[in-house]
Formats: structure tokens, C-alpha cells, sequence
């Protein structure tokens, strides 16, 4: 295939010229330290904020030097995300402001002397360029064929532009490569998602127990801070992982369990609830539909058909789930954050769902609270423009249950092999580093050569910006206002970020430029607010605030409109489901064609020599987003792979020796990653931390570094019920020599 | 006053939080640090354990870098805190080498650094920033000649251990295990 667009690497061309005030490298400097300045929090100037380094949002302050120099980031006491504390990632946030490898200026990809490169431009420039773009691709296949890519917190900007332009295909990677099964399996059995920060009420909880799910490397702050509440009084952690979890050191019971065999486990312990009679009956017979056919569905799934399977024995199965009744209805069974997995994974979910039923957990004190979230006035504007065809209407039939949209039914939409029911022809990619974040990057790669128009805005050069044709410098969020923060939570609250600094280069605020480019798209009506702190200010005054008020408290915590934050002793609980009940045997599933109850189906297992890949998160990054962050990547600045000493013994390794990672397909790691042997692992599978081995160039401090998993996942097991991509199907091996490494490329 | 800190072993994960919260605090210099976390893993496949450990100068109260300074630029302030006088500071090394616990670097800018508790932020009444920062909450600090103090009062209630009680030099740094 001959590729119609080149990846340019953005340091090689211009990068002299690219550095439009050398601001960046000398504001880190000039600083002397606080004994000697007398920086003493009180005296400082200190601005409101929400963090972005993930998608928690904590709320906190961000302090500048008596020069004016953004200093440090401290969480703000007010917060129920993050109580005052923020985590290493929210801490090191500003080294995302002094990342000297940032975006700076706005760039056009030029054709030069038979050369494909970006050549710098004015905003007015590029944007002038996409939208005459869009409007031809519109003119030519219809606005549904452009596809919008988005993460964080500016991505109801991008949103709104998409719905006046008249497309739905609106995706965000954190449904179908991340929550998604779990948001419908809960949906299908409670008619509710478990929101972000999830409604899990462990702060009260006396027992949790986690599958899968790593709190403490993942860095849900809110989470790990009521974790560690949790311990303090004594709860009993339950941690199912193949791997030897920080969770699971803190963990009463560690049961490392084999690999995709999750689905067993949950049986057996459903079985043990109901033919123990452990489950809470009362709860069972007020709020559930289902129970007998789950009960004769479970009848043979007993902890000894379960060891078979997951290589738990037992009586660590039994003991358990004893553990978890004895703690009911103040338990927990973690429905997980990144669970697109093995295919299954709403059925999975739906089974630790069903669980938490059994166990009365939902809407109960130590289970699942019920959340609040305050209802910000939003401002008149038009009717969006209704989108002729949809995201089914490329694949008709498939993913029925999807209720967002999936990344990958866009990007499958965008080649035209697939005979997609309509191409889509131009994506616009924000804050979201696709090749990184969708698995099958040669797939993403295919598509991109059949686009029309790549956009990608973003604050770093993540390498899906070499793909573009236009290149957009965001401000981060420490230079920026946006939208107010309104999730859900305890207690209905808002949080206000402002700009704590002026935009550093040629860069602008995401609000900025989506008002800009709705000008000259003739949507600007859909923005009626020339500034956003005008806005701001006109929602907060419409909440009894104003801007003025929200800047010197940064948070404002309203109380609940009634004291329901469990359900009351004899409460009637109406349930959004079809039959208004917790759907233990799911109807709803079952109308669109899928098993009504969960059932274990084996997967694949690795072949001689070969290994399954498991792959998480370190709590000093944010998938591949941090990875370049001076703060952080002084934490941690390279993944490892996790090893069995007995594996290492085997093939002759050792600590630190680096090799290259080679999947089942031939995809072959593009630089070595060194080795951890540790016993922290099965023999049956290695470990690597997400968002390594970049590629880009420009990406000083990670370029090169380590492995990207992203790159081994070259198949995908995805889920027929919503889409999501399961990734942990593939299996590796190891090369030691580079000639190795040469000869099977 | 005695200052000290005792830090939960069985709460930590290890996050590096205290790290980044104490450089960018202190301007510690990208590629040095004032603390710093261990993790220990211990046993074999399935039966272990792991010990987490945020460290950092353990402000000993039988100093061998104080005692081993040939200008005086390392000295005990207030409550026992180990500190250096940069101006003193000739950036000899001889205190970095002294140190059982490796917790002094030598600061780009010709002197010795390290660990002040954060003794400008005590005095304005508030935490060192590690503890203040910490999102398990794992560390305590306080006066141990107040009864009342968290250090004192989490240091009653559970058993802990200093790391290399053997060099003598009466860490100020305790781990709840």
C-alpha cells in the first residue's frame, strides 16, 4: 500500500523555528528555594483549578511564585474528589505546563519537493483550512461521514460543533476500550451506570473485593483515599488478579487467579451465595427479578468446577464468599474501571453486578451510594441539526446494545473494504492519542489513509498528530477556563478552573478554538458566548454564585435535596429497568439476542514459549498522556516486563537484560524493554505498564522508552454486545539477540 | 521538641506522591530527590509480601553527617532537624558518604541537599509536604515529646521498626509494619 499520507515526525522539519518564546526551559529554572523566598502558602496568589491529568478532576489550587511563576498544584480541602490531596500525577501537573516538547504553534501538513511536511501556520490559517475541508467532505458524502475523537474536558466543545455540523459520530476511547461493558452491564441489571468517580461507598465498606482492578496503581484518588480509610478500620480486601497488585498486598485474600477464567470464579461464589443461602433474602425478594432461573442457572457452577477452571481452590473460594455475606450489605464487588478484556466482558461485569445483588450491596451504606449531581443551567441555543444516518447505520445490527458510540465502528467505518453502509471520510481527533489508546494500530493506520482530513488537537505531539494534515496547539489546562465540573458524587457540587497563566506559545484554549472554527462554519449561534468566563459567569449566577465567589472557593458543595444517599429501610425502589427491578436474568439482553444470565466460555490459551499479556497503570502516569512529563518521567520514565522467576530461569534472563516482545501475529516491540523478574506474576503470563514506547520523536524524554502493549495487541476479542475491544487475548514471547529482533522482521 | 515521622508500611502503595510533592515544593532539581520509595517484595508465588516504604533523611539524632561536617553547615535546628546551611555548604561530600541511609544529594548548584521536614511550612504551623500531599494518608509527623501529637499517638498504638537501628544513629523515622 502506498501510504497518500506520510507520518511526519514534527521535530524534524521547523523545530527551531517552532520555538515561538523560548519560554518553556528557562521558567524552570529561575526559581530559589522557598526558605530563602519565604513562599509561605498564605502569602501566595493562588487560582482555582481542575485537574486533567486524568479523568478523576480532582479540585485544587494552584500556587505561583511572588514573581508569578505557576509553582505547585495542592488539592483543595473542599473537594469530595480528592479531600485536599491530590495524587503524584495531579502534583506533577505542572510539569505539563513546563513540557518544553510542547505543541506550540498551529501546523498544516504541505506537500515539498515530493516531501510530506508540516509547515507552521496562523490559527486563522488553519482553521480557514478545516473548515473549507469539512464543508467539501460534507458537500460530497454528507456531514455523518466526519468522526469526532475526544477525551476530557473539553470534549462538549467538540461535541456541540459535531451535532450543529450535523454528525452524531461522536466517540470517546474511554467507552469502548475502557468501561464500557461494565456501564451497560450495570445498566442492564440496576438501569444505572456506576458513574466516574464511581458511586462505590468505600470509605464505610467491610469488605471489597477487586477483580482485576488495581487501586493504588490505578490512582483513583478518591478511591485509594477511602481504601486506605478502609484498612485503617479494619475492612477485608479480596483481590482476584493473575498478578501480585499493590491492592494485593494489602489484600486479606489474594486468589491469582489463571487468566480470562473470571467468569468461573463469579459463578462458583454466585453459587455459594445462593445454595448456601448467603444472599440477603429480603433485598432479593423486594428488588429482584430473576432469582430462580439464576438460581438453576448456578446449580452445577461449585467451587470445584470452579478450581478446574481458574486454579482457585476451594476452600479459598468458599471462605471468600463467607467473608463477603459476613460483610453484606457493606461490601463491595469492584466493578472495575478498564474492563474490555477478553469479549465477554459485559457478561463478565454482569456477573459481578448480580453479585452485588445477591449481597444487597446497591444502594446501601458500605455498597453503592446513590449520587447527586448539580444541574447547571445550560444557555438557549438552536435545535442541533438531526444526523440522517447514525454510527449503526455503518454496520447495521451490530453492537445493539452499545449506547454510546464505539471508537472502533468509526474507525472500521473509515475503510472502505469494510463496505461500511456510508464512508466516513474526516476525523476530528481531540486530546486522545488513538494509535496508543485502540488496539490493531495497523487498522487505525489503514484508516487514516483513507480519510479526507485528519485534525488533531492536542497539548503534546503524541503521535497520532504526525498522521494529521492539521495540527492544533491546545493550552493545557493550568492556561485555560472551561467547563464547570459537575459530576456526580456524595453531595452535588461544582468546581471552577481558571487560567492560572497566560497560554504559553501560539497555543489557545480548546473553547477558543471550537468558537473559532464555528464562525467560519456559520454555527457560531451554537456558542453564544464570546468568552467562556462570560458563560461561566452567567451559569454560576443562575446557581446562586458567581465567578467572582467561585474564584476565591474553587468548589462549591450544595447539600442533597433529600437525605436518600442509601435507600431507606423500607423504601420502594423503582429500578430504570424494563421490569423497574434489579434484573438478575436480564431480559434485556436476552431481546437482543444475548445469554440472559453469564456464562463461562474458555479462551485461548498461550502456546509453548508464549505468554499471555497482561498490561495496567503506574500511579506516576496517566496512560501514555504523562509519559513525557519532566515530573513524572523522574518517577518513572520506562515500563518493564514483569517476569516468573521460573520463566527467566527458562529462557536465561536477566534483571534489566533488555529483549523485544514478539506476539502471536510476528508484531515485533519497536524498541527493547528490560526485564523485572519478579514472583509477583504467574508463569502463565508477563506484565507491562500501558503508554511506553513512543514513537514520536519529539517526545524527548519517553521517546524509546520501553514497550508499548498498545503494539501487541494485534488482535482484538471484541464484544458483540456494545463493541468494547477486548485486549488481553494476545500472547508473547521473547527476543534476546537484535539479530533476533532483524530476522523475524 | 523532638520532631519525627512515622509512616504506615501497610497503607502506602508506593505512588511516589511525596516525592513529587516534596520536589516541586522545594525545587528539588528534575533528576534528584528528597525522598524516596522502596518497595520490598518478599516470599515465593502465591505466598508474599510486599513492604512499601516512603524514606528519606531520618533527622537521627546521633548525626553522623552533622558530626562529620568540617564547616558547620550541617546542623540540628529546632526539634532535632538535621539541615544544611547552603551558604556554609562547600560541597565536600563527606556528609553524603557519612549517611547510612543515602539521603543527601549533591544540589547542581555546588552544596548538599536534602530532607528539611519541610521546617518552613512547620513553623507556619502546617504539615511537611510528603504527609500533607499523601492520598492514603499513611504518614504521620509531629513532636514526640507531645503525648498528643499524631506521631506519638499512632506510634503508641502499633508496632514498628527504624531502618539500620545498627549504625546507631537514633532514626528519627518510623515504620508502622
Amino acid at each position: 500500500m502506498t501510504n497518500r499520507r506520510e507520518f511526519i515526525r514534527i521535530s524534524l522539519y521547523g523545530a527551531g523555528a517552532l520555538a515561538i518564546g523560548a519560554g518553556g526551559l528557562k521558567a524552570c529554572k529561575a526559581f530559589s528555594p522557598p526558605e530563602e523566598a519565604g513562599n509561605f502558602d498564605g502569602d501566595l496568589k493562588r487560582t482555582p483549578t481542575y485537574c486533567e491529568v486524568c479523568f478523576w478532576k480532582c479540585a485544587g489550587w494552584v500556587y505561583k511564585t511572588p514573581d508569578g511563576k505557576i509553582w505547585k498544584i495542592i488539592g483543595n480541602d473542599e473537594d469530595q474528589h480528592c479531600n485536599g490531596r491530590f495524587c503524584p500525577r495531579g502534583t506533577g501537573g505542572v510539569g505539563m505546563y513546563y513540557d518544553e516538547a510542547r505543541l506550540r504553534t498551529p501546523l498544516i501538513r504541505v506537500e515539498d519537493r515530493g516531501r510530506q511536511i508540516f509547515r507552521e501556520a496562523t490559527w486563522d490559517e488553519a482553521l480557514d483550512n478545516i473548515a473549507a475541508k469539512m464543508n467539501e467532505v460534507s458537500a460530497r458524502y454528507g456531514p455523518e461521514s466526519m468522526a469526532l475523537f475526544t477525551h476530557g474536558s473539553g470534549s462538549s466543545y467538540y461535541t456541540n460543533l459535531f451535532r450543529a455540523f450535523g454528525s452524531s459520530n461522536i466517540a470517546e476511547p474511554s467507552y469502548a476500550q475502557c468501561r464500557g461493558p461494565r456501564d451497560e452491564a450495570f445498566f442492564a441489571t440496576f438501569g444505572e451506570e456506576v458513574y466516574s468517580p464511581e458511586i462505590t461507598d468505600i470509605r464505610d465498606t467491610r469488605c471489597m473485593v477487586l477483580i482485576g482492578s488495581h487501586i493504588g496503581e490505578n490512582m483513583h484518588n478518591g478511591q485509594i483515599q477511602e481504601m486506605s480509610d478502609a484498612i485503617d478500620k479494619g475492612a477485608t480486601i479480596i483481590t482476584v488478579d493473575p498478578r501480585f497488585s499493590t491492592a494485593a498486598g494489602k489484600s486479606k485474600y489474594w486468589l491469582p487467579i489463571k487468566p480470562s477464567t473470571d467468569i468461573a470464579l463469579l459463578l462458583a461464589w454466585i453459587n455459594e451465595m445462593i445454595y448456601n443461602d448467603y444472599y440477603d433474602k429480603k433485598y432479593v425478594e423486594k428488588y429482584c427479578s430473576g432469582f430462580d432461573q439464576l438460581k438453576v442457572h448456578v446449580k452445577d457452577f461449585t467451587p470445584e468446577w470452579a478450581y478446574g477452571i481458574t486454579t482457585i481452590k476451594p476452600d479459598l473460594i468458599r471462605k471468600t464468599a463467607k467473608e463477603m455475606a459476613d460483610a453484606s450489605p457493606a461490601v463491595i464487588v469492584h466493578p472495575g474501571r478498564h474492563v474490555t478484556w477478553y469479549g465477554d466482558d459485559t457478561q463478565r461485569i454482569r456477573a459481578i453486578a448480580i453479585l452485588n445483588a445477591l449481597l444487597g450491596s446497591w444502594g446501601r451504606r458500605g455498597g453503592f451510594y446513590r449520587p447527586a449531581k448539580y444541574e447547571l443551567a445550560q444557555p438557549q441555543i438552536p435545535a442541533f441539526k438531526e444526523s440522517s444516518k447514525s454510527w449503526q447505520d455503518l454496520f447495521p445490527g451490530k453492537y445493539p446494545v452499545a449506547s454510546s458510540v464505539p471508537t472502533n465502528a468509526l474507525i472500521d467505518g473509515s475503510i472502505p473494504e469494510n463496505n461500511p453502509g456510508y464512508p466516513i471520510k474526516a476525523w476530528v481527533v481531540n486530546a486522545t492519542n488513538l494509535l496508543s489508546t485502540v488496539p490493531d494500530m495497523n487498522n487505525t493506520l489503514k484508516a487514516i489513509q483513507n480519510l479526507d482530513l485528519v485534525v488533531a488537537i492536542d497539548t503534546m505531539p503524541m503521535e497520532i498528530t504526525g498522521w494529521a494534515d492539521v495540527v492544533l496547539p491546545e493550552c493545557t489546562y493550568l492556561e485555560r477556563f472551561d467547563v464547570l465540573r459537575t459530576t456526580p458524587h456524595r453531595k452535588p457540587a461544582l468546581a471552577l478552573r481558571i487560567p492560572a497563566s497566560e497560554p504559553m506559545y501560539n497555543t489557545k484554549p480548546g473553547y477558543w478554538i471550537v468558537r473559532e472554527l464555528s464562525k467560519k462554519l456559520g454555527l457560531e449561534s451554537y456558542f453564544p458566548f464570546e468568552n467562556q468566563e462570560d458563560m461561566l459567569d452567567w451559569q454560576l449566577k443562575k446557581a446562586g454564585s458567581s465567578l467572582e465567589e467561585m474564584k476565591s472557593v474553587g468548589i462549591k458543595t450544595f447539600q442533597r435535596e433529600a437525605d436518600d444517599l442509601y435507600f431507606a429501610e423500607d423504601e420502594q425502589v423503582e429500578f430504570s429497568t424494563d421490569s423497574g427491578k434489579i434484573e438478575l436474568y436480564s431480559s434485556y439482553f436476552e431481546q437482543n439476542g444475548f445469554d440472559p444470565l453469564p456464562k463461562y466460555v474458555p479462551h485461548e490459551e498461550p502456546a509453548e514459549g508464549f505468554y499471555r499479556l497482561i498490561y495496567g497503570r503506574a500511579p506516576m502516569h496517566t496512560f501514555g498522556r504523562t509519559s513525557n512529563n519532566p515530573n513524572l518521567t523522574d518517577l518513572m520514565d520506562e515500563n518493564k516486563v514483569w517476569i516468573n522467576p521460573k520463566v527467566a530461569k527458562e529462557w536465561g534472563l536477566q534483571n534489566d537484560q533488555e529483549i523485544w516482545l514478539k506476539n502471536q501475529d510476528g508484531a515485533i516491540t519497536d524498541f527493547p524493554v528490560k526485564v523485572r523478574i519478579t514472583e509477583r506474576i504467574r508463569w502463565d503470563s508477563v506484565y507491562i505498564v500501558h503508554g511506553f514506547g513512543h514513537t514520536q520523536k519529539q517526545m524527548t524524554r519517553c521517546y524509546g522508552k520501553g514497550a508499548s502493549d498498545t503494539r501487541m495487541v494485534t488482535k482484538v476479542l471484541v464484544d458483540p454486545i456494545m463493541g468494547g475491544t477486548g485486549m488481553r487475548g494476545n500472547f508473547v514471547t521473547f527476543l534476546t539477540e537484535k539479530t533476533e529482533r532483524e530476522v523475524a522482521l | 521538641m523532638r520532631y519525627a515521622m512515622a509512616i504506615d508500611t501497610k497503607k502506602c502503595v508506593g505512588c511516589s506522591d511525596c516525592v513529587v510533592a516534596c520536589q516541586t515544593e522545594n525545587y528539588v532539581p528534575h533528576g534528584f530527590c528528597r525522598d524516596w520509595v522502596v518497595e520490598v517484595t518478599n516470599g515465593t508465588y502465591p505466598q508474599l509480601e510486599i513492604e512499601i516504604r516512603s524514606e528519606r533523611c531520618n533527622h537521627c539524632a546521633n548525626s553522623p553527617c552533622v558530626r562529620c561536617c568540617p564547616t558547620g553547615a550541617s546542623h540540628f535546628a529546632e526539634g532535632g532537624i538535621v539541615l544544611v546551611t547552603k551558604t556554609e555548604c562547600i560541597g565536600c561530600g563527606a556528609c553524603i558518604s557519612s549517611c547510612p541511609y543515602d539521603a543527601r544529594y549533591p544540589h547542581p548548584d555546588g552544596y548538599v541537599d536534602k530532607c528539611t521536614f519541610c521546617i518552613h511550612r512547620i513553623k507556619n504551623g502546617m504539615k511537611p509536604a510528603c504527609v500533607a500531599v499523601c492520598p492514603t494518608k499513611c504518614m504521620y509527623f509531629g513532636d514526640l515529646n507531645d503525648v498528643n501529637s499524631d506521631v506519638s499517638v499512632v506510634l503508641k498504638k502499633r508496632k514498628y521498626k527504624t531502618l539500620i537501628p545498627e549504625a546507631g544513629t537514633d532514626p528519627q523515622l518510623y515504620f508502622l509494619i
